[in-house]
């Protein structure tokens, strides 16, 4: 009898431990709970049931230690003060499956707030026992563990290095290879953390052979796993030339350009952001986008999005225009310049502003075919107006400037010069005036259609100091002319003929 | 003496006339002499002019001479200097249209090809065209299989209520409420009820709304993801009597959430490998590793060889039968003892 009460004692206290854990847990899936949790001391109630004899207990308390280190980083620091994760790292390697779910998330929400959390966990030797877990049958024990991974390589390149150290990669790539989409998702974006560091570990990335993978996948139907694939591939081509042209010669082009027509929006912000890095090292890489229709494919990519997600593909056709003036002109005959301009009214962001200016100086800063293709869509008095408005950021106003004063150095399209006349800054019209006396001494229609329009007229009324640039351009237009017509448009000179008829002493007969 | 006188009268005119004519005769030699000097003078001068006539003409043609020389000279120089500058004006002329030509080569083949490169943005622009109509076909396709994706799934919740509602079905009896008397034709549900299986609604209802995102339920972050603990049994329910299971166990095997792996808990050849355990512990165990088998040596007529333990000099020992047995003499059926051969003997072992 007596020894029954004994025992129902003990089973009442695992109750009441089970109950408490649970209910942790299940408080600390809202986010308003915490708070009070934690002001009720719930951490150092916590960790003595991490030890606890009941498996069921252990796996709960981790589970409910890892959702409340998930929710910001102070309680995660107060995880790692509390010498809660040797004890983790070491049970690791010997539970169940549950358990090491459990821990790997307690793990992986401590290591995601801060660098120095990170290196809290990778000091205590978590990388090799997450490794192992890489290994297990289980795959979401796979998938915790190489989530942890992820979020501690994320930070910088040394804890990179050090989970690169541990042997995770090779792992990382056969989880790749497993049908769970779940696993496929984070191991992919756990590689693709790993190598946009440094090339060094790009490098590694590539010497396991995950290009071949990451490019097989491509096709999979699952819009998350493309996001974390092109984010990979993106992150291991941005480095250097020579794993860039690896990362084509797995035979992308012409598949990623299907990436470029999803539904999902992150899709092709990665897919473009692939496209670009790879376009930016060489010519001969950007000739090779050009020549699979690359550029078309990111031009209706970017008429179809909007805002952050355009981003890419317009720094994409500005790289690939900078290479050389024929690949500036395969651009201008994909229909670039059009949307690009629109891209440059319409968006509210400055830095997506700047950097479609950019691209259009790019573009039209190498003959004067290219500036003229530039000039027709009527970009030209856009980017003045973005360049003198006090809105824009400083950034914009000078990538305005310099992409204005590439176009116009190569400019002969004289309709577009002509509104700069009238509301450019004088260290602008200078060059507009410049530009204007280079074209009209030779073309005699131009000469006309600029009196008619009264440019001539504008040109006289600007003060130049004498002997300056300004001055010597204006006298070489003014010798287009014949004198009367110069005089004619001077200013003042109405008042000049008014006076002399003043002065006029009709012949006396 | 008259001659005298006369010639004296006539001496002052003599004289006189000596005089006069001296003087006139002076006067005349002065013309004269004047004249001839005259004559003289204009005769050397001519002649002194002609001589400088000769002279000049004589020097003109010394000087005519030399400087045709000279000018010859000159001229042969210039001559010179005229062909080589058109030998040289030719060759650069015949140079520029060498280089012309080699240049204008030059670029068009290794440098820059103007029509090569119209064509190649005449290429561009028609790969740009292709991918683009693939692009759009590609996403009308996936547009396509997205409708059709949500039609089917309309169907399935259609079908599934059809079949949940089936006991609105109208019977002949009874029009159901799909099928008003008043209406020409029943309402389609009708024919979608007639069609439906009904739904045995037996089942426990563990149906999770999981949808397309199984990453929950693997992230450790929903409330179903650990086993739940054990199930405290009702508290007024007497133990059944009888071999069952714990029901907490019975529950916890019951209800236990789907894990789809294609990797098994444990490995597949499991059975083989315990019954190999089970084998090498009997192994360990047993002293003869030959499996009884009973009459295995029947017919073999072997004589049967006891154990040296169990028998001594006198025969065999009462090891198995005295010193294991427990004997209550209460429950003997007869008080005598039987006597089995050897049976009571006692013997050291």
């Amino acid at each position: 009898m007596s020894q029954r009460q004994v025992l129902q004692v003990f089973e009442q206290y695992q109750k009441a431990r089970t109950q408490f854990v649970q209910m942790v847990a299940e408080l600390a899936t809202r986010p308003q709970n915490i708070e009070t949790l934690q002001n009720a001391g719930v951490m150092s109630l916590l960790r003595p049931l991490l030890l606890d004899v009941v498996p069921t207990i252990q796996q709960t308390a981790a589970l409910a230690l890892g959702r409340l280190a998930n929710y910001n980083g102070d309680l995660a620091e107060a995880v790692v003060k509390g010498d809660i994760l040797p004890q983790l790292v070491y049970s690791l390697a010997e539970q169940n499956r549950f358990y090491k779910k459990a821990a790997a998330f307690v793990l992986r929400a401590v290591g995601k707030h801060s660098p120095q959390l990170a290196q809290a966990i990778v000091d205590c030797g978590a990388l090799d026992t997450l490794v192992i877990c890489l290994e297990d049958f289980d795959p979401g024990v796979k998938e915790a563990a190489a989530w942890a991974l992820g979020y501690i390589a994320r930070h910088n390149a040394e804890l990179s290095q050090a989970v690169v150290d541990a042997g995770a990669v090779p792992l990382l790539v056969l989880c790749i290879q497993e049908p769970e989409i779940a696993l496929k998702r984070i191991a992919a974006s756990a590689l693709s953390d790993i190598s946009k560091h440094s090339p060094e570990l790009a490098q590694t990335v590539v010497d396991v052979g995950a290009i071949a993978h990451l490019a097989q996948m491509i096709l999979n139907p699952d819009s998350k796993l493309k996001r974390q694939v092109l984010s990979a591939l993106s992150q291991i081509a941005k480095h250097s030339v020579d794993l860039a042209e690896m990362v084509v010669e797995a035979e992308i082009f012409p598949v990623v350009l299907t990436c470029l027509k999803d539904k999902d929006d992150y899709v092709k912000k990665n897919a473009s952001t692939l496209i670009r890095e790879i376009a930016k090292h060489t010519p001969e890489l950007s000739q090779l986008i050009v020549n699979t229709g690359g550029v078309a494919a990111v031009t209706d990519c970017i008429g179809s999005c909007k805002g952050n997600i355009r981003l890419p593909g317009i720094m994409m056709l500005g790289y690939v225009a900078a290479h050389s003036e024929n690949l500036a002109m395969a651009v201008i005959v994909s229909k670039a310049v059009p949307q690009l301009s629109v891209c440059l009214s319409e968006e509210p962001e400055d830095h997506i502003k700047a950097a479609a200016a950019w691209a259009l100086g790019q573009i039209g800063r190498h003959t004067p075919e290219h500036a003229r293709a530039v000039a027709v869509t009527n970009t030209l008095p856009v980017l003045l107006s973005l360049y003198m408005s006090t809105e824009s950021s400083e950034d914009l106003q000078t990538k305005s400037k310099k992409a204005i004063k590439s176009i116009l150095q190569k400019c002969t399209y004289l309709p577009a010069l002509e509104p700069f006349l009238y509301d450019a800054p004088p260290n602008i019209l200078k060059h507009v005036v410049g530009q204007f006396s280079k074209v009209l001494p030779h073309d005699s229609k131009a000469r006309r259609l600029f009196v008619t329009s009264g440019g001539l007229k504008k040109v006289q009324e600007i003060k130049a100091g004498p002997g300056s640039l300004l001055q010597e351009y204006i006298n070489s237009i003014n010798s287009c002319y014949p004198e009367e017509i110069v005089r004619y448009y001077s200013p003042g000179y109405s008042d000049a003929l008014l006076q002399r008829v003043d002065s006029y002493q009709p012949l006396a007969n | 003496m008259a001659t005298l006188a006369r010639l004296q009268a006539r001496s002052t005119f003599l004289a006189h006339q000596y005089y006069f004519r001296n003087s006139a005769v002076d006067v005349f030699r002065k013309k004269e002499y004047d004249a001839a000097v005259k004559i003289q003078s204009w005769f050397r001068g001519c002649r002194i002019r002609a001589y400088l006539r000769y002279l000049h003409r004589v020097a003109t043609v010394i000087q005519k001479c030399w400087r045709g020389y000279l000018g010859r000279q000159h001229y042969q120089l210039i001559v010179k200097l005229e062909f080589c500058t058109m030998k040289m004006n030719l060759y650069n002329a015949m140079a520029v249209r060498i280089q012309k030509r080699w240049r204008g080569y030059r670029i068009r083949k290794y440098c820059f090809n103007y029509f090569y490169l119209k064509e190649y943005l005449k290429a561009v622009s028609e790969t740009n065209d292709a991918i683009r109509e693939a692009l759009e076909e590609f996403a009308e396709m996936k547009e396509r299989e997205e409708k059709k994706a949500d039609l089917e799934r309309e169907e399935k919740k259609r079908d599934y209520q059809a079949r949940k509602m089936h006991y609105l079905l109208s019977t002949k009896q009874i029009p159901g409420i799909y099928n008003s008397p008043f209406r020409k034709d029943p309402d389609p549900w009708e024919l979608r009820l007639q069609k439906a299986k009904p739904l045995i609604s037996q089942r426990p209802k563990v149906k999770q709304k999981r949808g397309v995102n199984i990453s929950n339920r693997l992230a450790c972050t929903s409330a179903r993801s650990l086993p739940q603990s054990e199930i405290l049994p009702p508290i007024d329910r007497k133990q059944c009597q009888g071999p069952f299971r714990d029901i907490t166990e019975v529950l916890e095997q019951r209800y236990k959430p789907l894990e789809p792996t294609l990797w098994m808990a444990e490995p597949i050849n499991e059975l083989k490998m315990a019954r190999e355990e089970l084998r090498k512990q009997e192994w360990m165990r047993n002293i003869n590793d030959n499996m009884f088998l009973p009459f295995s040596s029947y017919h073999k007529n072997k004589k049967y060889i006891p154990l040296m333990h169990s028998s001594s000099k006198y025969g065999p020992n009462s090891y198995g039968s005295q010193h294991f047995r427990d004997e209550n003499p209460k429950k003997w059926i007869c008080d005598k003892l039987l006597e089995w051969s050897g049976m009571w003997n006692t013997s050291e072992i």
